[in-house]
Formats: structure tokens, sequence, C-alpha cells
């Protein structure tokens, strides 16, 4: 593998990976890191035909220690890249130090609307998305299946409410009930029962991991499963599927990704993934890696020449590299420009639980706040 | 939406059972607190121990009956040993001393489940014969699990009262409670007492958990989201009381479940509604609806 071209061949490239590695949504973080490993076996341990080095950080969810974390790698480790990131808050926080020092941020999960807007920056790149998308995916779905009297219901923070107002940007029809829940909140019977009384048609919810682990399972044991059917958005993932199982059967989520999407790139990391770890993989994981493989396609394009960053920013911008997700192109803000599918919790013909692709609900959809963003290329 | 008798019976219902829950981490709380002034920020993990074996027994066993049974005593011995190991040396210690060493338990215990188990959360399924509705009222379908966790948690505090108000053990706890110096002047070796007290309040937290398995997400860290309204419970309820726990417990869970599903005024003051209960309770009676008759 190695690139007698390349200038500075005794040169390590230094990666800084941040995500929640501890806590209830480590295994968030521990499906990032496992991507990333297997994304640097895939490339036989080099990056652009350089070594590498990856220096993983706890964030434990906290702002003030992403910020930090991302403070020491830049300092003390002098790393080319920093990556990962699954919360918007901490995102937030890590992004602006990041670029601002001058180094590149490969964002893998959070796509908050501010860095797709007016906080768009030339060395700050995303592989996954901008976060109204995917309710934006479901809100469009719902519309053309011209589904009415909806009841939406999310976790009373930003995220929340920005899901909620995603998906109203598609869904024009009439809405019976909003309802916003406490951030953690354990038990929806409360709630659930409220929602019997409203009988609506149909029910869209945003409940990420515990909180959606414990609505599925409640809303299966109020017997409405059958009887009103439920959309939602990161709330059913191969994380939860196998903690909530039977009660998740029917459910329907948009996303941009799927383990049964059919491409090279994808079906090797999945194949490769269950091998390694035993798992199927989550598209937290499918995202970073696909942020390996972007950056290893822009140290490959200035040949190991790390000082050219106008040059790894133009590469970048060509998305030259396999991505699980099949190709895609970036938008003015460096957000892809990407498809979003309907999938449905089905039983395989082993039994087990799975996400299953059943239509493509947007081709190449671009994110809301691209025009806010000055960036001109 | 109309507010039918009906919809009011079903929430109060869902109030009851959320109390009955609360009782049960309630009462283990509020005896330690009051008895061994003991602040045990790790009830929580006793709690989530709990859910995590009744998984594995059941899960051993074919039966969820049996591995709730088998969870309860393997979750004393957890608080025995707890006890013994780790928070004897604190009960002479200031309460920030407590809450750092127990804080740092419950670190301990959320990494050490997620060795054995793994991060993720695991499955778990309210069990079949348990698993339908029953007509509480026409038109008024309830599911079976839930109302089969409030005769549970009925008789436990039936027991527990008895226990408490009838036996000899309870009598010491009671004097405990009431007098520490006083009753190991007597001559009752206090800390066998503590250490049993200990155990007893761990097993109903552990019974707690094992119940909560089913319905909520069985995952490290899950014993923190119940702790705080636990909390509440025995302020408003008086430490050291089994009175008050029960009767905090109600009127929490009532409050917070009828608060998200009539108030109108949004869902920031509905999750505030405990809180707001708690200092109005505080203002009238600083020391909560029956405080263990102490003397400092």
């Amino acid at each position: 593998m190695a690139l007698a071209a390349a200038p500075a061949s005794a040169q390590t490239v230094k990666i800084g990976f941040i995500t929640t590695l501890s806590g209830p949504q480590g295994i968030i973080g521990e499906h990032m890191k496992n991507s990333v490993e297997l994304a640097l076996d895939h490339l036989g341990r080099k990056i652009g035909g350089l070594d590498v080095e990856v220096i993983y950080g706890d964030d434990q969810v906290k702002p003030d220690v992403g910020k930090q974390l991302a403070d020491e790698m830049l300092k003390k480790h002098k790393v080319n890249f920093v990556a990962g990131v699954i919360w918007s808050n901490v995102m937030l926080a890590v992004a602006p130090t990041v670029t601002g020092a001058g180094t590149f941020m490969i964002g893998t999960n959070a796509g908050p609307h501010e860095l797709a807007g007016k906080m768009c920056h030339e060395l700050f790149f995303t592989t996954s998305w901008q976060n109204d998308q995917t309710p934006e995916a479901m809100g469009k779905y719902m519309q053309d299946q011209n589904i009415t009297d909806v009841y939406a219901m999310a976790p009373n923070y930003a995220a929340g409410k920005d899901m909620v107002s995603g998906f109203k940007r598609y869904f024009k029809n009439k809405i019976v009930g909003e309802v916003f829940t406490q951030l953690g909140q354990q038990d929806y019977q409360a709630e659930i029962s409220q929602l019997r009384a409203a009988n609506p048609k149909a029910v869209f919810v945003f409940y990420p991991g515990g909180m959606g682990i414990q609505f599925l399972k409640q809303y299966a044991q109020a017997g409405l499963r059958g009887q009103i059917p439920l959309y939602s958005v990161y709330t059913v993932d191969e994380i939860s599927l196998p903690a909530v199982k039977e009660a998740a059967l029917g459910q329907f989520e948009t996303r941009y990704w799927s383990p049964d999407l059919k491409n090279e790139a994808n079906q090797k990391y999945v194949t490769e993934f269950r091998k390694k770890y035993g798992k199927t993989p989550v598209f937290y994981g499918a995202q970073s890696y696909d942020g390996i493989m972007l950056i290893d396609s822009a140290v490959r394009a200035v040949k190991g020449d790390l000082t050219n960053k106008k040059g790894m920013i133009a590469a970048m911008r060509q998305v030259d590299y396999k991505s699980t997700r099949g190709p895609y192109k970036y938008n003015v803000n460096h957000f892809p420009i990407e498809n979003f599918y309907l999938l449905k919790a089905v039983q395989d013909p082993s039994g087990e639980l799975v996400m299953q692709i059943q239509r493509t609900v947007f081709e190449s959809h671009k994110d809301s706040y691209a025009g806010e963003c000055p960036m001109k290329w | 939406m109309s507010i039918t008798l009906a919809l009011v019976l079903e929430q109060t219902l869902n109030g009851l059972q959320y109390g009955v829950m609360l009782f049960l981490m309630a009462a283990g709380l509020t005896l330690v607190f009051g008895i061994m002034n003991l602040v045990n920020l790790a009830h929580g993990s006793l709690y989530m121990v709990g859910a995590y074996l009744a998984t594995a027994f059941t899960e051993r066993t074919g039966s969820f009956v049996l591995g709730v049974a088998l969870a309860l005593p393997a979750t004393l011995l957890v608080g025995v040993v707890v006890e013994v190991v780790a928070l004897r040396t604190l009960y002479e210690r200031d309460h920030l001393d407590q809450v750092l060493a127990t804080f740092g338990l419950i670190l301990f215990f959320n990494e050490l489940i997620a060795i054995v188990w793994g991060r993720a959360a695991i499955f778990t399924s309210v069990p079949q014969f348990l698993s339908g509705h029953f007509r509480v009222l026409p038109g008024l379908p309830y599911p079976t699990y839930r109302a089969v966790i409030i005769l549970v948690g009925v008789a436990v505090a039936i027991l527990l009262w008895g226990l408490v108000t009838r036996t000899r053990l309870g009598m010491r706890i009671r004097a405990g409670a009431s007098n520490r110096t006083m009753i190991a002047a007597l001559g009752v070796d206090i800390r066998l007492l503590y250490t049993l007290v200990f155990g007893l309040g761990a097993a109903l937290a552990g019974l707690a958990g094992a119940m909560a398995g089913p319905l909520y997400s069985v995952q490290p860290g899950m014993g923190e989201a119940i702790l705080i309204q636990v909390f509440v419970v025995i302020v408003i309820g008086g430490i050291g009381s089994i009175r008050g726990a029960i009767v905090g417990a109600i009127v929490v869970g009532m409050a917070d479940t009828l608060g998200r599903a009539f108030l109108k005024a949004g869902p920031a003051l509905a999750s505030m509604s405990i809180y707001l209960l708690m200092a109005a309770v505080l203002f009238f009676r600083p020391e909560g609806f029956f405080p263990a008759r102490s003397r400092s």
C-alpha cells in the first residue's frame, strides 16, 4: 500500500473521534467506534496511503466535555481531523472550536440547522443529514398517502420540536393532537389513554433511545398496535429492535440508509460488520464508516499532503468514495443531497426483526437551510 | 377532546399504578434515611439490579413469576453485601460524604451491569397470561399487567404496615427511627437491625425493578430516572415513615399523571407539577405529612 509519490511518507494522519462511550447512550458510541475500526480494516489500516492514528474521546453527552475533548485533540494530539459527535448540542460546541482552529470537522451524526445555515463552514462536512430532513420525509409520505387526523408526540426539548416542525413542513392534513412529554420520561400510559380517547387515524412520534423502547412496549401493551398505525423517526433502529421485538412489528420509519440497501459498499459493510461484531449495524455506524472513507478520499486526492487544505476541501466536495448509502452529492453547505426511504419493521425468514426498505420517499432531497449558508463554490 | 368519566377513571388507575411503583421504591429509601440517617443515592441501582436479575431468572426458568420470586432474595442479598462492604463506614459521616460515596456506587453498578449484560437495552415483555386487558367498566379496558402491579403494591403496603406496627422487628424499626441512641443503649443490636432494614429496602426496590422491566427499557442507568420522584415522595410523606411513603407516593403518582393528562397549560408545567406540590407541602408542613417522631 506504500505510495511512492507521497511527499512525507513517514507522516501519520491523526483523527480525533468524539462520541459517547459511557452511560446508557454508550451503545451508540460502541457502534460508531466499531464502524470506524472496520473502515480502517478495509483501508488496510492506512488513510490515503499514510499511517493513521485514531484518538477516541467520550463526550458523556455533555457539550462542555465535548469542547474540552476537541481542545485536547487539537492542542495536545495535533489532529488533522476531528470526526464523530452524536448530539446536536455537543456538535454546536465542538464544530466551531475545531473549524475555528483551522482543522477539519467531519460530522457523522448530529445535523443542527445552525451548521447547515448561517454557521456553515468550508472545513465542516457531514456524512449524515440535517436534522429536519428525516421528519420531512415522513411528513411527505403521510401527506402523499393522504393520511389525516394524525396525533403527534415528541419529548419536550429542541430536537423534539424540530422533528415536529420538520414533519409539518410537508404534512398539511389535519393534526388532532400535539403532545410534548418530558425528556427522559419512562411511563407513557397517561398520554396513551389520552391518545386513545382522541381516536386519531395515525400516530407520528419521535422517541429516541430508551424513550422509544418504553413508548413502543406500552403502545403495544395498550392494544393499540393493531388498531392505530404508528409512524416514527429515530425511534426504531437496529439498536432498539432486539429490546422491543414484536412490539415494533409493522412500525414505519423514514431514513436515508438501511442495512438492506442494495449497493456494493453497503453490502460489504453490513456483511463484515455482522461477521466481526455479531450484530446488525445501525445508521450511526454507517455514517461513521462513511466519515472515515471520506477522509481517506481527501488525503488520497492531495497525495498525503495534509497541509493542502484547499485541495482536500475540493476533493471532499466531489464525494469521491463509495458511500454505504450509494452515490450522493454535497450541497453548498456541505450537507448531503440524498435519498430518503420508507422503512418498515418486519420479520425476516429466520424470525429476526429487521427494518426493510419499502419505497423511496425523496430522491436527492436538499435540506431547508442551505439557502442561508453564505458559502459559494 | 371531551373529558369523559371513563377517561378520568382510567387516568386515576394510571396514577394509582404509578404511585404504587413509587411506593415500593420509597418504602426502602425512607426507612434507610429515617432510621440509619443515610442518604442513599444508589437506591435506584438496586431497582436496576432487580430488573436485570428478574429478566435473567425469567429467561433461565421460563417463568416470569419464578423469575421475580428469585430476583427478590437475590436483590436482598446484593443489598446486604452493599451495606456490609460499603455503607457501614458511612453512618457517622455527614450527608455530603454519603452522597459522594453512594453516587460512586451508582457509577459502579451502571458499569458492572454494562460489563455483564452490555450497554444495549435488553428484551423484556409482559408474560403471556398477563398481557391482555380486562374491563373495569363497560367501555373501559385496562391492561391486566398494570392492574396486577396495583394489587401487588397494595398487598406489599399491607404486609409492611403489619410488619412495622404489629411485630417486634417493626417495633425496633420504629424505635430506631425515633431515637437511635436510646435503642442502642437498650441493648438492641443496631448493626444487625441496620443490615436487615437495608436488605428489606433493597428487596422492595428490586421488586419494583422486576415489575418495571416489562414496561420500561431495561438498560444501565434506568434507576436514576425514577429516583428523583422517589425523593420527592419521601420528602412530601415525611422521612422515616411508611405511612408517609404510602400517602406521598399516591399523591405524587396522582398529581403527575392527572397533571400530564388534564393540565392544558403545557408540558413544562405538567412536568413541574410534582415539584410545585412538594414546595407547597414543605411550606405548610416542613416535615412532610407524617414525619417519624424524632428527638434530635
